[in-house]
């Protein structure tokens, strides 16, 4: 029973890690590997916020969401575009600003003490017998509640529907008058966000530090992979399936063989289905 | 010389999602034929050819090469078989020289095994060679064409360097994806010849062809594709006399005015 | 009325001929022209260790050289082959570990650890890479990123291999000339190995692939297992470039996953020239003394090169060596006409 209710808050943990990574490769086929880099950005800056300028906590957190959010579009207008469509160029440029960023965190931001966000709800309830962080329950409830609002999103409001238009083909989006660059930034801009959600939900569990970011990276992608690069229900999918994954491992053989359980799983989905759970068949072969 | 079909398509679907490209398509290939393949555009005719050639796995359906199950292979392996093709949107390797360019299928184990090249040894220096395909396919020897960057050359040479690269493997089955197209009649013209010496030399092919006048010229045998099915199969004067391909292109000027010269 | 006696012209002119590579030879001069560079280079290189001030230095060059490896198997799979490895770290540590092992568990000496962790290391590292190996280059950047991220995780968590610790008293050159010596010599090795392979057969095989892959699957060739063979190639560079850093240091640990090596051959590159071959090593003469020296000052280097490398590609620099090898084809001399 502990494993159902551990997995279930592992899996939603993934989800919302891969979500803002899937988002983005999804509708601009760009590889953001600076997406863990935003998560510890958008920690630090919650950080810098509550504890620095003394402000409101739900207030921080919203501020440093926007600030993430803005900073990946800068990213993506200043950077990337420049680069859009050359692969090799794209992949190092993306890599190196999430190395920057991080590495820079490692050398001017992280000094001296610990730095930690605190629980959004103290306290602890019983699920059968099973005593669970409130924070943790909250986790859950907002991660489904952003899955609801980004599929009533992508599929009811008109900027939306353009994100999905360009997920699937974007040339015929450009034809139909949407801006792929400015969906592009917009993309960015939402899947920035998102690691930034995830990391005011995830960061009040355990200390901020710049080791979390590659985690994260890593996590993602996997997840990515796993359910299929672009795909979101693939992501959300994907990462149950890790996330269960990961628990039992630590159930049956001991906690540290989680990161195992990434890497194998990323090495059988290449070899056994590459596109993934969810992945078009089209992204593996090209219109011959 | 045995009486089984060289190469056999049987009821062979492939669909994309809702799509279906090619719906239960069936075709014998006979060794030493040249056999035309004409529909609208979106009739599923590169798809065929996609799912013989092993480019893209079919939904349902078997293909067999010399009475050999070749279904699901890889498309390499089917090269390495024999069965070559063109490609519609050409892609030579730019980057490098023409002659250069065959470099590459000559490395090919295929190459390898066959040889039999002038320039000695089992193939001999692959530069030469390429050179000597490239005369033989009709670049002008000592002339500096072939040794020219591909991304600088015109579109005749790019076919006939498309040919080449066939050629490179002593192939079995050529399948020509639109060769003709983007071509000028003079250009045509020259390569018609090529062509026929290229069936005289015992290489089946397989013809994908919107250029009508010119395929039937030198087609033994033509088939018409509609919404991926086949609508009717037979020798040029048939299919030319036929109410249902007028259908099938109806409204179309070109075959309008080829159909009146019948 | 005076007539100009005398008019400029390119030094190349009388021995490049039609076609780009190909050169007419006709005189020493001529000759020279071609030679001088390359014989700078290896004159320089050879040179380099004996003046070399002090020990540190020393060392310097030998670090220089391990990292000129990496750039070179960085810019080969790149730029020759369309795979972007975003994790040197990972050759450099496979074949440090395996070198380490072997000398510490099993009492090889160095003339046995460095070839055999070369080619065992890169048996390995091409099975770990195998399976990205027929998908499309952005799955090669992701698992070779992955990798040395994850392998470091895992040494750390399940505490083998040395755990955080490393694994101590791997034994060193027999002296130190000949581990500086040595390494110049692959690197030299490899270089000109390197710029040979890429113009021959299989070298245009590669390059095919790059340009279209599906023509060359046309032709009867398994992209993937030639994919397979440059990967080996590169991750051989890099694991012996592994192997000798451990016997330099003597020990073996995570640090060797670190992202170092992962982001000074692709600063290396890109400053250098990509495509060149000679660029990359280039850039690491020039990237990792700073490296060095920067080294005080913790990860801020790292965000340095980052950011230069991000400012390169954007503005589509095309790196130093690109730059000299077109001014060079460009020198003009005075003619008597």
């Amino acid at each position: 029973m502990d494993i159902l209710i551990y997995g279930t808050i592992n899996s939603i943990a993934l989800a919302i890690m891969a979500l803002g990574f899937a988002l983005v490769y999804g509708i601009s086929r760009v590889p953001n590997f600076a997406h863990g880099a935003l998560y510890v950005v958008c920690g630090f800056v919650t950080w810098s916020l509550l504890r620095g300028l003394g402000l409101n906590y739900l207030v921080s957190i919203i501020l440093a969401m926007i600030i993430t959010g803005v900073i990946g579009a800068l990213i993506y207008q200043f950077v990337l575009i420049r680069v859009r469509g050359m692969a090799i160029s794209e992949i190092i440029a993306s890599y190196a600003i999430g190395l920057a960023i991080l590495e820079g965190f490692r050398w001017w931001g992280f000094k001296g003490m610990t730095y930690t966000l605190p629980v959004f709800v103290e306290g602890s309830i019983n699920i059968g017998d099973i005593p669970v962080d409130l924070h943790r329950v909250v986790i859950v409830g907002i991660c489904a509640a952003v899955v609801a609002f980004l599929w009533l999103f992508t599929h009811y409001t008109r900027i939306g529907l353009a994100l999905r238009g360009m997920a699937q083909d974007e040339r015929a989006a450009l034809m139909l008058g949407i801006d792929s660059d400015f969906m592009a930034v917009v993309a960015m801009a939402f899947g920035s966000m998102l690691a930034g959600l995830a990391a005011v939900l995830l960061l009040p569990l355990g200390n901020i530090v710049v080791e979390a970011g590659y985690n994260v990276l890593i996590l993602a992608i996997a997840v990515c992979i796993v359910g299929g690069l672009g795909s979101w229900m693939g992501a959300v999918i994907a990462a149950f399936l890790i996330g269960f994954a990961q628990i039992l491992t630590v159930a049956y053989w001991g906690a540290h063989y989680q990161m195992v359980v990434a890497l194998l799983a990323i090495i059988f989905t290449l070899i056994l289905k590459p596109s993934g759970l969810f992945g078009r068949q089209k992204e593996l072969e090209e219109r011959v | 010389m045995n009486n089984q079909p060289i190469l056999q398509v049987q009821e062979t679907t492939k669909a994309f999602g809702g799509v279906i490209a090619v719906n239960r398509l069936s075709l014998d290939v006979n060794e030493g034929e040249i056999v035309g393949i004409i529909g609208p555009n979106g009739s599923g005719k590169t798809t065929l050819i996609n799912c013989i050639t092993g480019f893209i796995k079919m939904t349902s359906g078997k293909i067999f090469f010399r009475g050999k199950n070749i279904t699901g292979k890889p498309a390499h392996k089917i090269a390495d078989m024999g069965i070559t093709r063109t490609f519609q949107i050409m892609r030579p390797y730019y980057s490098l020289p023409c002659y250069k360019n065959l470099v590459i299928p000559l490395f090919s184990p295929r190459a390898k095994r066959t040889g039999g090249w002038r320039g000695g040894g089992k193939l001999g220096d692959r530069d030469t060679v390429g050179i000597d395909i490239l005369e033989e396919i009709g670049f002008e020897r000592d002339s500096f064409v072939p040794y020219k960057v591909a991304s600088t050359l015109p579109t005749g040479y790019l076919k006939r360097l498309e040919l080449a690269r066939c050629l490179a493997l002593k192939p079995e089955i050529i399948i020509c994806d639109e060769i003709f197209s983007g071509l000028s009649m003079s250009e045509i013209a020259s390569m018609v010849p090529l062509i026929e010496r290229l069936q005289m030399d015992g290489i089946t092919l397989i013809m994908i062809e919107h250029r009508l006048r010119e395929l039937f010229r030198v087609a033994n045998r033509v088939m018409v594709l509609n919404f991926g099915e086949k609508v009717i199969e037979g020798n040029p004067e048939e299919i030319m006399a036929d109410e249902k391909v007028k259908e099938v292109y109806f409204g179309s000027e070109e075959v309008e005015e080829v159909m009146s010269h019948a | 009325m005076t007539i100009e006696e005398r008019r400029k012209e390119r030094l190349d002119r009388g021995i490049k001929v039609r076609t780009d590579g190909i050169y007419a030879i006709m005189s020493l001069r001529e000759l020279s022209y071609l030679t001088v560079p390359r014989l700078v280079l290896i004159v320089g290189l050879l040179i380099l260790p004996l003046v070399m001030p002090s020990m540190y230095w020393q060392r310097v060059i030998s670090i220089v050289c391990i990292y000129s490896l990496l750039a070179l198997s960085f810019d080969f799979l790149a730029h020759f082959l369309g795979l972007v490895s975003l994790g040197g770290a990972f050759f450099i540590g496979t074949g440090g570990y395996i070198a380490a092992i072997l000398n510490t568990s099993f009492g090889f000496p160095p003339i046995f650890t460095i070839p055999i962790s070369t080619l065992l290391g890169a048996v390995i590292c091409t099975l770990l890479l195998l399976p990205c190996l027929p998908l499309r280059g952005v799955y090669f950047a992701i698992v070779t990123l992955m990798y040395p991220l994850v392998l470091a995780r895992i040494i750390e968590a399940l505490n083998v291999l040395g755990g955080t610790d490393g694994i101590y008293g791997v034994a060193s050159f027999a002296n130190r000339w000949i581990e500086q010596y040595f390494v110049i010599l692959m690197v030299l090795l490899f270089l000109f190995g390197m710029r040979r392979l890429v113009n021959l057969d299989i070298g245009l095989v590669f390059r095919a692939v790059k340009d279209n892959d599906q023509a060359v699957r046309a032709s009867g060739m398994s992209i993937t297992f030639y994919k397979a063979i440059a990967v080996f190639i590169a991750s051989a560079m890099g694991c012996l470039g592994g192997a000798c850093l451990v016997h330099i240091y003597m020990w073996s640990g995570i640090s060797q996953f670190a992202l170092d090596f992962s982001i000074i051959p692709i600063a290396a590159t890109v400053i250098g020239g990509a495509g060149t071959l000679v660029g990359p090593v280039l850039g690491c003469f020039i990237l990792v003394p700073i490296n060095e020296l920067l080294r005080a000052f913790g990860t801020f280097r790292i965000l340095i090169y980052s950011l230069i490398l991000v400012a390169f590609i954007i503005l589509r620099s095309e790196g130093i060596m690109v730059y000299g090898q077109r001014k060079y084809h460009q020198f003009e001399r005075w003619v008597k006409i």
